[in-house]
């Protein structure tokens, strides 16, 4: 089962993750990242890196980030791969606060 | 860096070890605009460390990273230097002559003892063993373990335990189409294990598997997994553990504990128990592990630094094999500083750090697990040599008024000494004939687990 990125990524796009990625599974457009299903090792090391906790495994995902699952493989396939940390959005320091991390 | 004119000039750094973290080194350095030379020596022939030697063989996706790793050993800068002992086949100071910085990425594969009587009774082996032994690494090639025992005892709450714990615990056909030795898949056969003890001196909410690795463990066919209810219920300090954000794989960890400790019991053929609050105080057995006792402990401290005190309530399991994984050190360079107590190398943001004087020693780096010890998974490696390589960039301007040989100096002083070192063009060769060897008995490879016949292949 494959990892997503959700909404809390939203506004932050901090790319923690991307550094922690073993296999450059992270994809990017202005807003947010995505995870490519197909080169995603289900490894989990992005979980915990995630400031806003943004990131799930889809075993244990709440039930509404399911439409999640679809967006990521679609997006991911779209988009160009990320491999580094990048500046995060100049909106993610108030997102982060408002989610309460 | 104003001594590096032309182009021909690069920064050659030696990279000590070939597992996930040197090779994330690697990529972190080729990627930097700075003209690098990376030399990645590794003791065995075989590259890619604990990917192709810790990751249990159930586990394939997990290796895929090895695709990455070969992507970067195709880069025109990069090169492979297999089966040379640092320490022995050449020293620190010699590479020093050679490179502008050597990072130092050869891990901690020594397990920590549990410092009890009877602990080297044989029977009692450490997790280490049992790992390197099922996935054909070449030191533990010829290890054997008593399989027809019915009761195993596992100290240890963390990933390497699990690892364990599921390999004894399924079934050898669900085994048999993976790359796990084929001395291991036969002795595994005749396994006889009925009864897995997986204890941890602290509580569930303390355990450090991942919450992935203990889920598997509740999902084997044919296996109960099972923990007491009791041991499960959470004291107030664990309560503000698992409330707090960062900490939610706790309470998953948590919640599988407890569905384990609410299943009814199955038909099945093998069972694991999940203990808490326990620690080994002895192993008995004249010739061999006979039993092993455990005291019960509390917790005591607030949350985030509890820690288990004994209670003084002992009581003895019958077991016939123990596997200790309560952590692991890494083993000590000559030249080298290190930490004896924490068994890894001292550091700041990766620079290797002469604790005498408390200064960085110059051109002297690490990575992996040899610098913050053994945590986390193969991605965290990642962004642990980001963090080392940032530190290097930062420090070439000091590092390279001299130029160094790089190296054709050190393919120099190996061929003098007689050390038939191995490429990566003869590690494809290996790979090829392992791939084809598996293939007979619908394994992804069969691996050769000893050093001479790797070599004998390439001669």
């Amino acid at each position: 089962m494959p990892h997503i990125v959700t909404d809390n990524c939203q506004l932050c796009r901090y790319t923690d993750c991307v550094s922690h990625c073993p296999v450059e599974c992270f994809h990017s457009d202005d807003e947010r990242l995505y995870i490519d299903p197909d080169v995603c090792v289900d490894c989990g090391a992005c979980i915990p890196a995630c400031p806003v906790q943004a990131i799930y495994d889809v075993v244990d995902m709440p039930d509404d980030k399911e439409p999640w699952i679809a967006i990521n493989r679609e997006r991911a396939k779209a988009l160009p791969v990320v491999t580094e940390k990048q500046m995060p959005l100049p909106t993610a320091d108030e997102r982060r606060a408002k989610l309460g991390f | 860096m104003s001594q590096l004119s032309g182009e021909q000039e690069h920064v050659h750094i030696a990279i000590v070890g070939s597992g996930p973290s040197g090779f994330y080194a690697a990529e972190a350095l080729l990627r930097s605009d700075q003209n690098v030379a990376v030399t990645m020596i590794e003791r065995l022939p075989t590259p890619f460390g604990l990917v192709r030697s810790g990751v249990a063989p159930d586990h394939p996706k997990l290796k895929q990273s090895i695709l990455v790793y070969d992507r970067i050993t195709r880069d025109e800068n990069f090169n492979f230097l297999g089966n040379v002992t640092v320490g022995r086949d050449v020293s620190v100071s010699e590479l020093q002559t050679m490179h502008h910085a050597i990072i130092f990425a050869n891990g901690a594969q020594n397990d920590r003892h549990m410092g009890i009587q009877g602990e080297n009774l044989p029977g009692s082996h450490t997790a280490t063993e049992f790992v390197g032994w099922y996935n054909g690494h070449p030191d533990f090639r010829d290890r054997t373990f008593d399989l027809e025992q019915e009761v195993a005892v596992i100290v240890g709450h963390g990933n390497v335990a699990a690892d364990v714990c599921r390999i004894l615990a399924k079934s050898v056909d669900e085994l048999r189409h993976t790359d796990i030795a084929e001395h291991a898949l036969e002795a595994l056969a005749q396994s006889r294990i009925k009864k897995i003890h997986v204890i941890g001196r602290r509580g569930p909410v303390q355990a450090k598997f991942t919450p992935k690795e203990l889920r598997e463990l509740g999902e084997i066919p044919g296996v109960r997994a099972c923990a007491d209810q009791q041991e499960c219920n959470t004291a107030e300090q664990c309560d503000i553990e698992l409330a707090a954000p960062t900490n939610t794989a706790a309470g998953k960890n948590l919640t599988l504990f407890l569905s384990y400790a609410g299943a009814a019991p199955t038909g099945a053929v093998r069972s694991i128990l999940f203990q808490f609050y326990v620690s080994p105080v002895e192993l008995h057995g004249t010739d061999y592990v006979e039993a092993i006792t455990l005291s019960r402990n509390e917790l005591t401290g607030s949350a985030f630094s509890q820690s288990a005190i004994s209670s003084g309530v002992t009581e003895t399991v019958p077991c016939g094999l123990v596997f200790r994984s309560i952590g692991y050190r890494g083993e000590p360079i000559d030249g080298l500083p290190f930490d004896v107590k924490r068994g890894v190398v001292p550091h700041d943001g990766g620079r290797v750090v002469d604790d005498k004087v408390g200064q960085p020693v110059p051109g002297l780096y690490v990575t992996g697990w040899i610098k913050r010890g053994p945590s986390g998974i193969i991605g965290t490696n990642r962004a642990d040599s980001i963090e080392t390589v940032e530190s290097i960039i930062a420090d070439l301007g000091g590092l390279t008024n001299t130029p160094k040989p790089g190296l054709a100096a050190l393919r120099a002083l190996l061929a003098e000494r007689g050390i038939r070192t191995v490429s990566i063009e003869d590690w494809h060769t290996i790979d090829a004939k392992e791939i084809e060897r598996g293939q007979k008995s619908g394994k992804p490879r069969e691996k050769f687990t000893r050093v001479d016949e790797m070599l004998e292949l390439l001669s």
